[in-house]
């Protein structure tokens, strides 16, 4: 078998271990959490009667070990299972979530990546002069700002003063994408101002680091642009940490973005875990917990086939 | 009010005049600035007072989550409250004056021992399913909160009913003790009328108010459409489609209000009110309630089974700064009994509190207290400040000689681990509509949220002899002796009532502070209209 294959099973092998373990992990966790879902559905106003009647309905009265095993049949069979607090099917709801979890991501990836790797080139290439140090305090200041902040900032100037863009990022199947675009257009600008810093530091570093090789000067030697020699010879050769990088940025975006959610009111992923956490809701709780395993699981799989691509002897192993 | 002023409201009412222009000059000719923006509010108003049908109107609300349900049983938050005010009705409601008003019910009597009542009930009125609203589907409700396997949070009110029938047209309840004040029971928002009584289906949200839904998202929004056949269209139900988007974080909800994207919101901060205020096209909207934020002692846990050392620190709280600093005005101060000016047969002439370090300091020496620390409970989820609350108690408990000590609780399970259970804590309660709900509630030997542990005999008694009482004198007498009793023995320091504070668009007509709870009592969307509809 080509050992890049052997390399993906392997680790997709791997990957469904550890999605077994961190079910675990989750379901003890909320388990040592105080009260149950029936305390925290009725809350302050919780009669002792009430209470014995939703948990016998919610079948909360069966050892725990019991229930994880009837959850994990379910999985097994594809069954993500119903709500214990609204008794919705988990993946009816999760699958509208997690697609607009993937939308704000995806746009807030496809305008910082780029821009950051951009910048961090165009860094290297005035190293030490003012764009250099321009690009490097901004981004920094950006990236040490609380993203809550940002938020306030930008909603007050854009959305009150200019009115350019809404500051409620509600999205639904009936908008278009220019009004989709629209709603999410200021977190999208939160979003990138967070981890453009990060992305940003590691191309230039990593090109620095390649721009000490021999190969370097003898290209400046031959009378390349300095522009050039970047993207030609250092950048494929720093591709690896970069990829790394991103990929680490990638799965924040997915999985760390509920405090964006919460200030936009948007209806991702974070924001339905964190509803259902409060209330002990297990089965969301253990459904939402894999989805953002297996995308850390996934992301970190991709960078490390593509940092093997990236280098001929990793490619061609003797 | 002088003529002055009158011929600006005037020029406010007919739109010559912003409500800042008429702030500013009211404020000049000696007015305060919120009385100024009341009555800029009031000409508007009259101003706008003929209703518009149309137009979609937003409402902005924090309470929500994704784990929301339709279902009227299991309701405990704002959001799905007003789902429920969209689509479902009561048997009657409270209206802002404290009185009853009909609406599945057309008229109600009671027997001369107020232990049988009887609902006549409204005819004609379609349920949006098409079919007639009738005793019988009546009836099925209330079982389905009141029998043994029901979850509902109206269980409790309902433990005093012995008996439902269905006689003709109408819905008669015996009761095991007399109850004057059955009906204000009837209008808790959880017993909403649904066909059948939910029964099958507890969360299909087919009821017989003025929407339906269109749209379900919980935690994110939730769309509703006018009903053409809804039987009270004269009065109610203006827009053509009510939108709710949940807005949990405040400065979401306040920026959502300023940039125009909703219409009303709720939960305004108190500390952000006054500045939004200032903000133009709209209208911060504040209203004293029944809600009220307290500390609350178990009085059958040393050390605060001992009576001097609870007054020693009901005289040390400063409920004035508590008013000015946590609720910036926004509220008004307690008198250590859980009943205010808001309470139909409330006495007024019930001495109020003074804070006084000398009183607190010699109730602390009489109690005799052996000065270890005095741990009080509290997390932010308590109620809104309620750690700053705390701290502000502390220096003013430590003024008088006690050391009253802060134990800060994570929120996550405040209300399970701590609260009812630990005998000394911070909580909040949303206030009832009648005295009578407030004291059995929570003040009753039974009740089952008795949290401070309030077991008297003779109060049970007084109270039980107050709900037989059709003398409204008479009953004010029994219920100001209850009051007093409490304020001078009770395990309740209640330093301030909070006022709901809202922020209304200006596009909004028909607004009316309604002190049964926040937002016009969750009805704005359901009794407001849109001035350019």
């Amino acid at each position: 078998m080509h050992p890049i294959l052997k390399l993906v099973a392997q680790r997709l092998a791997l990957g469904i271990l550890l999605l077994f373990a961190a079910s675990i992990l989750i379901f003890g966790g909320t388990m040592m959490l105080p009260g149950d879902v029936a305390q925290q559905i009725l809350g302050q106003s919780a009669t002792p009667q009430a209470l014995e009647n939703l948990r016998a309905e919610l079948g909360l009265n069966e050892p725990p070990v019991s229930r994880y095993f009837s959850w994990l049949g379910g999985i097994l069979q594809g069954d993500l299972g119903t709500a214990l607090t609204n008794g919705r099917d988990i993946a009816e709801s999760l699958s509208g979530r997690l697609k607009n979890t993937l939308f704000l991501a995806f746009w807030a990836a496809v305008i910082s990546v780029p821009l950051a790797i951009f910048l961090g080139l165009l860094a290297v290439r005035y190293k030490d002069r003012w764009p250099d140090k321009l690009i490097s305090g901004v981004t920094l200041t950006t990236i040490s700002i609380p993203e809550f902040m940002i938020g306030y900032v930008l909603i007050y100037w854009i959305s009150i003063q200019l009115g350019w863009f809404s500051s409620v990022a509600i999205i639904n199947d009936s908008m278009s994408l220019g009004q989709k675009l629209n709603a999410i257009a200021i977190p999208v600008m939160v979003l990138t101002l967070v981890v453009l810093a990060h992305m940003m530091r590691m191309t230039r570093a990593a090109i620095l680091n390649v721009m000490q090789s021999a190969y370097i000067e003898t290209a400046e030697l031959k009378g390349m642009g300095m522009l050039k020699i970047i993207s030609k010879h250092a950048f494929p050769n720093a591709i690896a940490p970069i990829v790394n990088v991103v990929m680490i940025n990638l799965a924040y975006l997915v999985v760390g973005v509920v405090v964006v959610e919460v200030v936009f009111a948007y209806p991702g992923m974070g924001q339905y875990l964190v509803d259902h956490v409060t209330k002990r809701d297990v089965p969301v709780v253990q459904a939402c917990g894999l989805i953002f395993a297996a995308v850390y699981i996934c992301l970190n799989l991709i960078a490390d086939i593509v940092s093997i691509l990236a280098n001929p002897r990793l490619r061609h192993p003797k | 009010m002088n003529e002055q002023l009158q011929y600006l409201s005037k020029k406010v009412a007919d739109g010559h005049m912003t409500r800042r222009e008429f702030v500013g000059r009211a404020v000049a000719l000696g007015v305060t600035a919120a009385a100024a923006n009341m009555m800029a509010s009031q000409a508007q108003a009259d101003g706008h007072a003929t209703p518009k049908r149309g137009g979609m109107m937003k409402i902005g609300s924090s309470g929500g989550e994704s784990t929301n349900t339709q279902d009227p049983a299991l309701t405990a938050s704002e959001v799905p409250l007003n789902n429920l005010r969209s689509w479902g009705e009561t048997l009657v409601e409270v209206n802002k004056e404290g009185g009853i008003e009909f609406r599945m019910a057309e008229s109600v009597e009671a027997s001369a021992d107020a232990k049988q009542w009887v609902f006549k009930i409204r005819k004609g009125v379609p349920f949006s399913n098409g079919k007639e609203m009738t005793a019988d589907d009546v009836m099925k409700t209330m079982e389905r909160h009141s029998n043994e396997d029901s979850q509902s949070g109206a269980l409790g009110i309902m433990k005093g009913i012995a008996g439902m029938k269905v006689d003709g047209d109408n819905f008669v309840v015996d009761l095991e003790t007399p109850n004057a004040d059955l009906p204000y029971l009837m209008a808790d928002y959880h017993l909403m009328i649904q066909p059948g009584g939910g029964m099958d289906n507890p969360g299909a949200g087919i009821g017989t108010g003025p929407y339906t839904i269109e749209i379900d998202e919980p935690g994110v929004r939730h769309a509703f459409k006018r009903r053409e056949d809804y039987w009270d269209s004269e009065n109610r139900g203006w827009a053509d489609e009510v939108e709710q988007l949940v807005l949990n974080d405040a400065t979401a909800r306040t920026a959502a209000l300023q940039s125009g994207q909703v219409h009303v919101i709720n939960r305004v901060d108190p500390k952000v009110a006054a500045l939004l205020g200032r903000a133009p096209n709209l209208t911060v909207e504040s209203v004293a309630g029944r809600g009220h934020y307290v500390f609350i002692m178990h009085i059958d846990t040393a050390p605060f089974d001992n009576n001097e050392l609870r007054l020693a620190l009901k005289y040390a709280i400063n409920r004035e700064e508590m008013v000015d600093k946590i609720l910036r005005g926004y509220g008004s101060i307690g008198n250590d009994m859980p009943i205010n000016a808001s309470y139909p047969l409330f006495d007024a002439s019930i001495p109020q509190r003074e804070h006084s370090i000398e009183k607190a300091a010699e109730h602390y020496k009489k109690s005799g207290h052996d000065g270890s620390p005095i741990i009080l409970r509290v997390a932010d989820g308590a109620f809104p400040g309620a750690v700053d609350a705390a701290a502000l108690f502390q220096q003013s408990a430590q003024a008088a000689g006690i050391p009253l000590e802060i134990k800060r609780e994570p929120n996550d399970g405040y209300w399970s681990e701590v609260w009812n259970v630990q005998p000394f804590c911070a909580s909040y309660w949303g206030g009832r509509p009648v005295q009578d709900q407030m004291y059995s509630t929570a003040y009753l030997s039974t009740a089952d949220w008795n949290d401070t542990r309030w077991k008297r005999p003779e109060f049970d008694d007084m109270l039980n002899a107050a709900k037989a009482e059709l003398d409204e004198a008479k009953r004010k007498e029994i219920y100001s002796k209850m009051g007093r009793m409490l304020r001078e023995e009770g395990g309740l320091i209640l330093p301030m009532f909070n006022d709901f504070v809202a922020g209304v668009s200006d596009k909004i007509g028909g607004w009316e502070n309604d002190p049964n709870g926040p937002v016009m009592n969750n009805f704005s969307h359901v009794k407001c209209w849109l001035n350019d509809a």
